[in-house]
């Protein structure tokens, strides 16, 4: 089995996968990473989102393979130690999750909306969420909860 | 008001854990040693099992791969159900066999044919592969309508006709004298489509067993351990309860496809002590929609009379219900107890009569789904009302006012055996009318139509019986269950207070709001309380979470085990202060000796408690850990009115929610936030049925919405930002006057969204889900009519 390497949060980690491991699974089961939840077969609820060199990405897309090498960011290392993320702070402030299944895959398309703009619209901010489905809050807290997080972040005024 | 009291808008306490990825759901957990379980599922809807050949799995490394052949010579049973149904006749209902793992027959697709054990999931599943079994296909029956024709396929050759059984409630004679003297006779036929669950968790169970002590446990992602341990243990397993434990951890959302007992449960339990080693299996998504319950599934004819005033005389419903290829749970009961029972609606109509048939198909198993039979009732009581404003030149908001049970005539015994304690339905609708401008929609409408759109307005005013349910009520009527619940509160000695309830979780955010009742009775700060849910080893007993029954129920066993806990609290204290009883209040965290200044804070009390070196032995016993069962007088009746407006795309078909508007009586509230967020995602589960889920099957049985690919789940564009409001009239028969909020969202919407759709396209048939293609066709349809 190839060994695999990458810097998440962080920390450089490697460990032995097959070839056919998704990086989902290696996240969640070879690094311990369960933070990075999988809702679907078919790449559409968006649960396990992860950033990898910067760029949000559904991590059941990939192999772990692809990934050798690369720099990830999953949920859990989103706040700096015990620090809560503007963007955590935000969820709860807002209401912004109840079952907290899809909220890892919220939070990190959230963020990566939030890079590549700053200031979205509350239709910007649906259209990006086309690729994360809640079953929980009809959606109504997780859009407030990113226009809170662009306020906060200091992008909406 | 206490700042973290009830009715603060209190942050959750459970959200840390989620947002920093720390949640623990069950398949985040994983055992020394553990194998993994794949099951291999049958292809087919309806066929023989002719033969299974494990030997190659076997030979390429499978750990174990058990058949219905292992689990019937292990003398397990069938999965039981739990709501026994009478014919009109009186006889009971038709209950086939369900069993752990098919034996000689597969009835659905995803029927449960072999389980793959080996070392990793990857492996199972490649091994899966390669069991051979060879299927003699049979017809399948799909529609439950079909179902019960004669000559259909037969799902269980012990159940003729595919009948499971012919239910009735309410009184015939009554409701056709009505119709005899009606000025006019609305009639109506609704589908209500069948739905995927579709928790964003996918299901998932480890069974463990420890030959060290003969103990069992189960970690599953239940919303109610208990009743999984009493349904496994002592129907299918033969285990006792004391060697097995029930863990449901951290749950990514049920809408009730969580509660029933699920075969994949009593597998890996039974299999691990098979094997010797920890048993973990995680559903693909693609598997959940094969094998997690399903919901509604109604086909109905319903016929309402009034008079020439418009007041209702008399309304009568027949419907068929799709149980699926075996009895889940609670199915029984969804169709009859939970559907026809609310069919009076928020209205006075005096004779009500519903006939219920339900049918055996080679479909997934239907049962409980967010709502659980009022939605249904919702929907035909609510399309039928506004088709009659409709027909007889009525406004429907006029019509609904006119037939509406008055605030005054609480509480009311419906013809359909419920009765409603409390609520004022007019207010609910005159509010929601105000919110939403009503009578400014004839502009708004005007606007729309110079941009060549189609707009509409649609209500929609519903009742629930929630708080699931007084077990004297629930017994009669057929469950073999009662459905109270259990909180202890223990107090530690500093004070901090921990709070363990049979309630479950799984979004709701008991954590917190169970917290606030503790806050406010006891005094003690949120931070210092705990709230434990989801482990039979350390809950005394619960029947979980569904039915909108946490609060109402669980809540109320909480308030009476803090009333218990503030009794003794006021016995040490007239000890400690040597004070009468009778003169020691509790206020604000203290006990005070009227007219006195000595007063003692609960934490100090708490550490006397523990510390009773003085304590008069044959009157105070040591110790401040207070258990309560609580079992509900009567249903609770949350209500409210639901308006939505539509913009319709004529040349595409395309529907867009303008404006989502619900207020609703909920009774009590605790955390407004959090019933908020309710209201907010029940209502988006309504929006869902009406404009796009569908499990579709096809002739053959084989659901074509199988995937995320094909059943379409609602998104974040597909709505605005919703207006939510309460109207709150205390529940009369519990402490807390709650009525729980739940399923409202679920129940009121969906109709309300299709009556604006209905509104706007003139087309009164548009049936669930009002899909563009559904739409555009009504309208052109309609249109070719006229120029006809």
């Amino acid at each position: 089995m190839p060994t695999v390497s990458m810097t998440v949060n962080g920390r450089k980690m490697s460990g032995e996968c097959e070839e056919r491991t998704l990086l989902v699974s290696f996240l969640r089961e070879t690094l311990g990473l369960t933070g990075t939840h999988v809702g679907c077969d078919t790449s559409q609820c968006g649960a396990c989102c992860v950033h990898v060199n910067g760029d949000s990405v559904k991590s059941c897309t990939l192999l772990a393979v692809q990934a050798d090498g690369a720099e990830i960011t999953t949920i859990e290392g989103v706040a700096n130690g015990e620090e809560l993320h503007a963007i955590q702070e935000a969820f709860r402030d807002n209401h912004g999750l109840q079952c907290g299944f899809c909220t890892p895959g919220m939070i990190m398309s959230a963020l990566d909306l939030l890079k590549h703009n700053a200031n979205p619209s509350e239709t910007e901010i649906r259209h990006h969420l086309e690729g994360n489905l809640c079953r929980c809050t009809g959606y109504h807290n997780i859009v407030k909860s990113i226009q809170a997080a662009a306020v906060a972040m200091g992008g909406a005024s | 008001m206490n700042e973290n009291g009830i009715g603060a808008r209190v942050r959750r306490k459970e959200d840390k854990r989620f947002i920093t990825g720390r949640g623990n759901y069950t398949d985040d957990i994983n055992r020394h040693g553990q194998t993994h379980a794949v099951f291999l599922r049958s292809p087919h809807a309806h066929a023989r099992i002719v033969s299974i050949d494990t030997k190659a799995a076997m030979a390429a490394g499978a750990v174990a791969v058990l058949t219905g052949k292992d689990v019937a010579d292990a003398g397990i049973n069938g999965l039981p159900c739990g709501w026994l149904i009478h014919n009109k006749d009186g006889s009971p209902m038709k209950e086939p066999g369900h069993p752990v793992i098919a034996l000689d027959r597969v009835r659905h697709v995803g029927d449960i044919v072999a389980m793959v054990i080996a070392e990793s999931k990857n492996q199972a599943k490649d091994l899966a592969e390669l069991v051979e079994v060879d299927y003699e296909v049979l017809p399948a029956a799909v529609n439950a309508v079909e179902a019960l024709k004669p000559g259909a396929p037969q799902v269980h050759d012990d159940v003729e006709g595919n009948l499971c059984y012919d239910w009735h409630l309410g009184e015939k004679d009554p409701v056709d004298a009505a119709f005899a003297q009606a000025a006019h006779v609305t009639k109506l036929d609704v589908y209500n489509n069948r739905l995927a669950p579709n928790a964003m968790e996918p299901r998932a169970a480890i069974g463990e067993y420890d030959r060290a002590t003969g103990e069992h446990t189960l970690y599953t992602t239940s919303q109610n351990p208990h009743v999984i341990r009493l349904l496994m243990g002592a129907f299918v397993l033969g285990l006792p309860e004391h060697k097995l434990r029930v863990v449901s951890p951290d749950v990514g959302g049920g809408f009730g496809s969580k509660i029933f007992h699920y075969a994949e449960e009593a597998a890996v339990t039974w299999a691990a002590k098979v094997v010797g080693r920890p048993i973990k299996w995680n559903s693909d998504r693609s598997e959940a929609f094969i094998s997690d319950a399903q919901g509604r599934d109604h086909h109905t004819h319903a016929e309402l009379a009034l008079d020439n005033d418009g007041k209702f005389l008399g309304f009568r419903v027949s419907t068929t219900a799709n149980m699926g290829a075996y009895l889940s749970t609670f199915s029984t009961s969804i169709p009859t107890y939970l559907y026809a029972t609310l069919l009076a609606g928020l209205y006075a109509t005096p004779a009500i009569y519903a006939e219920v048939k339900a049918a055996f198909t080679n479909t997934v198993p239907v049962d409980a789904y967010r709502g659980a039979g009022r939605p249904e009732a919702c929907f035909v009581v609510e399309s039928i009302v506004d088709k009659a404003a409709r027909e007889t030149g009525r406004d429907p908001a006029a019509l609904r006012k006119l037939n509406l049970i008055p605030a005054s005539a609480m509480p009311y015994q419906t013809p359909v055996a419920l009765q409603y304690d409390s609520g004022d339905f007019v207010k609910n609708i005159d509010d929601a009318l105000k919110v939403i401008d009503y009578d400014g929609f004839p502009a708004r409408c005007d606007a729309s139509k110079k941009k060549g759109m189609l707009r509409g307005i649609g209500l929609s005013s519903y009742i629930e019986a929630c708080g699931i349910a007084p077990s004297t009520v629930a017994g009669a009527l057929g469950a073999r269950a009662g459905l109270y619940e259990s909180a202890e509160v223990r107090v530690h000695p500093t004070g901090s207070v921990t709070v363990f309830t049979g309630s479950h979780s799984h979004g709701q955010g008991h954590e917190t709001t169970f917290a606030q009742i503790v806050c406010e009775r006891l005094g003690v700060p949120i931070e210092n309380v705990e709230v434990v849910h989801g482990d039979t080893g350390k809950i005394p007993f619960g029947m979980g979470t569904y039915g909108s029954r946490s609060l109402a129920v669980g809540g109320v066993a909480l308030h009476n085990s803090l009333e218990k806990v503030i009794a003794k609290g006021r016995k040490i204290a007239a000890h400690m202060m040597e004070a009468a009883e009778t003169d020691v209040e509790f206020k604000d965290g203290h006990y005070r000796v009227a007219g006195t200044d000595k007063e003692l804070a609960f934490g100090a009390i708490a550490l006397q408690a523990y510390v009773p070196h003085n304590f008069p032995h044959d009157e105070l016993e040591p110790g401040l850990d207070e258990t309560s069962f609580y079992d509900p007088k009567n249903f609770t009746y949350p209500n409210g009115c639901h308006i939505c407006e539509v913009e319709i795309d004529p040349d595409t078909g395309v529907t867009r929610i303008e404006r989502f508007v619900a207020v609703d009586d909920f009774g009590n509230i605790i955390n407004p936030m959090i019933v908020e967020g309710q209201v907010h995602g029940g209502i988006m589960q309504g929006i869902g049925q009406a404009l796009c889920e569908d499990c579709i099957y096809d002739e053959s049985g084989q659901l074509l919405t199988g995937s995320y690919m094909d059943y379409c789940m609602p998104k974040a564009d597909m709505v605005p930002f919703y207006e939510v409001g309460t109207n709150v009239v205390p529940c009369t028969h519990n402490a807390l006057g709650v009525k729980g909020a739940g399923e409202a969202g679920t129940i009121g919407a969906a109709a309300a969204v299709i009556n604006a759709i209905r509104h706007a396209t003139g087309v009164g048939d548009i049936q669930m889900p009002a899909t563009s293609q559904r739409v555009w066709q009504a309208i052109n349809a309609s249109a070719a009519q006229a120029a006809e």
